[in-house]
């Protein structure tokens, strides 16, 4: 293998790092057989239980698994107190920014950020001008894509601040995990991660002023590729489930159909994007949204998690401005680094683009799953240049960002273990505090070489531990 | 709790329910059809009741021409664009369970998932490969999982009641249904000459075990089985718990036990047919006429469904 990945597991001279030598000793030590049985169960399980994704553009809309590797991805609790600490940072900044952009907007006035950026991004709402949120909340759930370079340093590959998901695969690869090898956890303190539902309700209920209120999922239905998790928060939770129709608007307040009549709800924990939210306010389209629920939020009388309008602040041309928010909002230097970006509506950047396109990975501002983008190095030569002849025609819907060497974690693959790349997705909430459950979701491209860990593009996942060191 | 969660439970354990019903109909019907036939030949005439029980013979005969012993039993087990099919029961009781994945337990949902998954895998192979008591055996033993499941895991809240009202509701109709069909080939003469013909011996026997009563019957009445004591059993009598009078005592218990106002004319057409079930005897039945009688009680039933449809499950 080379050298310029870096390895989570073993170092560059083959010796196995301090925090996974109970991990390799655990392996090494249990045969083989008995290995690749606790696989088929977990397979097994995960089928049964029916833990499943539906792909897009599949005419079947065939439920599939996610891949789940029994080697965890582990990462000392040295280090993870330094990711925490970037996590909480950043996404407190965003959100200082969100609520800067939807008021004063004083970082626009400060000439930190071009005015047009933020104010023609399709993300920005102006329905959101001037409301005033319960805590200055807009993010309450926030997704950090963080991936490793080299030489091992941490960098934010994205935020994710609209309806960010993956959480239930975290709690169920850990589920999984120990219910399969107990031994492993007996051997080795993992921080627990289960109390997340305990946590994001408890989240959830501070976003709104009331004592007490009622907190529902909002979901688009069984069809969505993440339904799996809207029905498990729900149910972790002990909240209702609820689908456009099930809940109506009057007089401006938000009710739910019960078997007992109309009940009021208070907080929406919605898993729609802003643009079904409501028929009356976005596309009229919409057949998922609740007529009405804009105007009753934009009179305070229900909380939507998360706000609207928070997709101007993940959009990837507003990405290379994060560092510049941290040290704008907080007075403070950024913990985890940005990976470089070139934003192609420069035409500085977008000619440096054009010249170095084999070399880096291009992406669409407006982008998420994987789809859209153009990864240089894994690209053939037609592949390339179709994509040129995109960027030059829109310029301005596209960053670029250098290859970055994903940093590996040792894989079961069909012949044995190698190693695959893998990134990081811890969830922070944001409520009365910004807080994380210790570890997060790590996906891992199952394809040799393959820097693409979308479960929509094949990716899989690992079980994430925060082990002392 | 949401109506359309009420409702997506109160239809998952109907169709449930359902495909059980279904084998044990088909059950009966094949280990009839392998007795020896007096004057009707080859035991088709047999296979043919599940379908004329449930509505679908034309549908099968339009299909496919004439009557043929695995065509039907995979017509009324397996077929996919049959939706009276016991597949397409299955299917249709997952998919409701999909939808309120979040508001049962893990034991059910993984049960209920497990069943849709091996029914696909048996739905290839075909159901004489795979064994026609085999499958029906199969069905059941799913079906009691799943109710064991339940019992043992979930909360005794709402979700339980639209649960046990599903359950009920279909039960009851079933066993009106069971019961009306077998009279009707039998004819009421039987009873003078109780348990003096063999085929009649069959007959109501069969029927006794596809309601799982037969055992009880036996410890009841110890004698030959006949139209009145079987009926007595399968309609006034508690101590079987697939009688209409057990199904009827459990929709009353669980409607009045459901919180709102809403409900008042469910609960009313409950305690109406739980007091008329108490207070009649098996003689003023016979009277008005068995087949009679049953047909009404089956609209009864089929009213009393409606009444929870739009008190509890379409709620505005």
């Amino acid at each position: 293998m080379t050298h310029t990945f870096y390895d989570e597991m073993y170092l560059a001279n083959g010796e196995c790092r301090s925090h996974y030598r109970e991990f390799t000793r655990w392996l090494a030590d249990t045969p083989s057989d008995l290995l690749a049985q606790r696989r088929r169960e977990a397979d097994l399980l995960f089928h049964r239980a029916g833990i499943t994704f539906t792909l897009y553009g599949d005419d079947q809309g065939t439920e599939r698994l996610i891949p789940f590797d029994i080697i965890p991805r582990s990462i000392p609790a040295s280090e993870w107190r330094i990711v925490e600490r970037g996590c909480i940072q950043r996404v407190q900044a965003l959100n200082l920014f969100l609520t800067d952009i939807y008021h004063d907007q004083r970082i626009l006035k400060a000439g930190i950020i071009p005015p047009e950026q933020v104010l023609a991004n399709e993300g920005y709402q102006l329905a959101m001008q001037g409301l005033d949120l319960h805590r200055n909340i807009y993010s309450h759930i926030s997704g950090v894509d963080l991936v490793r370079d080299g030489d091992g340093s941490y960098y934010v590959l994205e935020d994710n601040l609209r309806t960010p998901s993956g959480v239930s695969y975290m709690l169920e690869d850990r589920k999984m995990m120990m219910r399969l090898f107990p031994e492993l956890f007996a051997a080795q303190r993992v921080a627990p991660i289960n109390h997340y539902p305990d946590m994001l309700l408890d989240t959830l209920k501070s976003s709104s002023p009331m004592e007490n209120p009622t907190v529902v999922v909002l979901t688009p239905g069984r069809f969505n590729s993440a339904y799996f998790e809207h029905a498990f928060l729900a149910r972790e939770m002990g909240v209702e489930l609820v689908q456009g129709a099930d809940l109506f608007v009057r007089d401006d307040k938000v009710y739910m159909r019960t078997t007992a009549g109309a009940k009021p709800v208070d907080v929406i924990y919605r898993r729609l994007d802003d643009a079904f939210l409501d028929p009356l306010a976005f596309n009229p389209d919409s057949m998922l949204g609740v007529p009405g629920l804009l105007a009753s939020y934009r009179s305070g009388n229900v909380v939507l998690a998360n706000a609207v309008g928070t997709g101007v602040a993940d959009d990837k041309s507003i990405y290379p401005y994060v560092d510049e928010m941290i040290r704008f909002y907080l007075a403070e230097e950024p913990i985890l680094k940005n990976v470089p970006t070139w934003q192609c509506r420069k035409p500085k950047d977008l000619s440096h683009v054009l010249a170095n396109l084999p070399d880096l990975v291009v992406k669409e501002t407006q982008g998420s799953g994987g789809y859209g983008m153009l990864v240089g190095p894994a690209s053939t030569k037609a592949q390339i240049e179709e994509f040129r002849a995109r960027l030059i025609a829109r310029p301005e819907a596209y960053i670029a960002q250098p290859t970055l060497s994903l940093s590996t974690c040792p894989t079961f693959v069909e012949n044995g273990i190698a190693p695959r790349h893998i990134d990081l997705r811890p969830f922070v909430l944001s409520g009365r505090e910004t807080r994380l459950v210790p570890g997060g979701l790590t996906r891992v491209a199952l394809r040799e070489g393959s820097l693409v860990v979308n479960s929509s593009q094949g990716g899989g996942t690992k079980d994430t531990w925060i082990v002392g060191d | 709790m949401l109506s359309t969660t009420a409702s997506n439970l109160y239809w998952m354990s109907r169709y449930l329910e359902r495909a059980e019903n279904l084998a044990r109909m088909l059950e009966v019907s094949y280990s009839l059809s392998l007795m020896p036939q007096d004057d009707h030949g080859n035991g088709l005439d047999e296979l043919a009741m599940p379908l004329i029980i449930t509505g679908t013979l034309d549908e099968y005969l339009e299909q496919h021409g004439e009557m043929h012993a695995e065509r039907m039993l995979n017509f009324f087990g397996l077929d996919a664009n049959n939706p009276a099919s016991i597949y397409c029961c299955l299917q249709a009781a997952r998919t409701n369970a999909h939808a309120v994945r979040g508001r049962i337990t893990a034991d059910m949902w993984e049960n209920i998932n497990a069943s849709w998954l091996e029914v696909r895998d048996i739905a290839q192979q075909g159901i004489a490969r795979y064994g026609i008591s085999h499958f029906c055996e199969w069905v059941k033993e799913r079906s009691h999982l799943f109710r064991g499941a339940t019992f043992g895991t979930i909360m005794r809240g709402e979700a339980y009641r639209f649960i046990r009202l599903g359950t009920f509701i279909e039960r009851a109709d079933n066993t009106l249904r069971l019961l009306d069909a077998r009279y009707e080939l039998l004819g009421e003469d039987i009873d003078e000459i109780e348990g003096r013909s063999a085929r009649s011996y069959y007959q109501w026997t069969a029927l006794l075990r596809a309601l799982s009563s037969f055992e009880a019957f036996a410890e009841i009445y110890r004698g030959s089985p006949g139209a009145r004591k079987v009926s007595e059993l399968l309609l006034l009598r508690t101590e079987v718990p697939r009688s209409l009078r057990s199904c009827t005592e459990e929709l009353y218990s669980m409607l009045t036990s459901l919180p709102g106002d809403n409900g008042r004319p469910a609960q009313r057409l409950a305690a109406e047919l739980e007091a008329r079930l108490r207070y009649t005897t098996i003689d003023e039945v016979l009277d008005e006429g068995l087949h009679t009688w049953l047909n009404d009680l089956i609209l009864l039933i089929r009213e009393l469904g409606q009444a929870i449809h739009s008190s509890y499950l379409e709620v505005a």
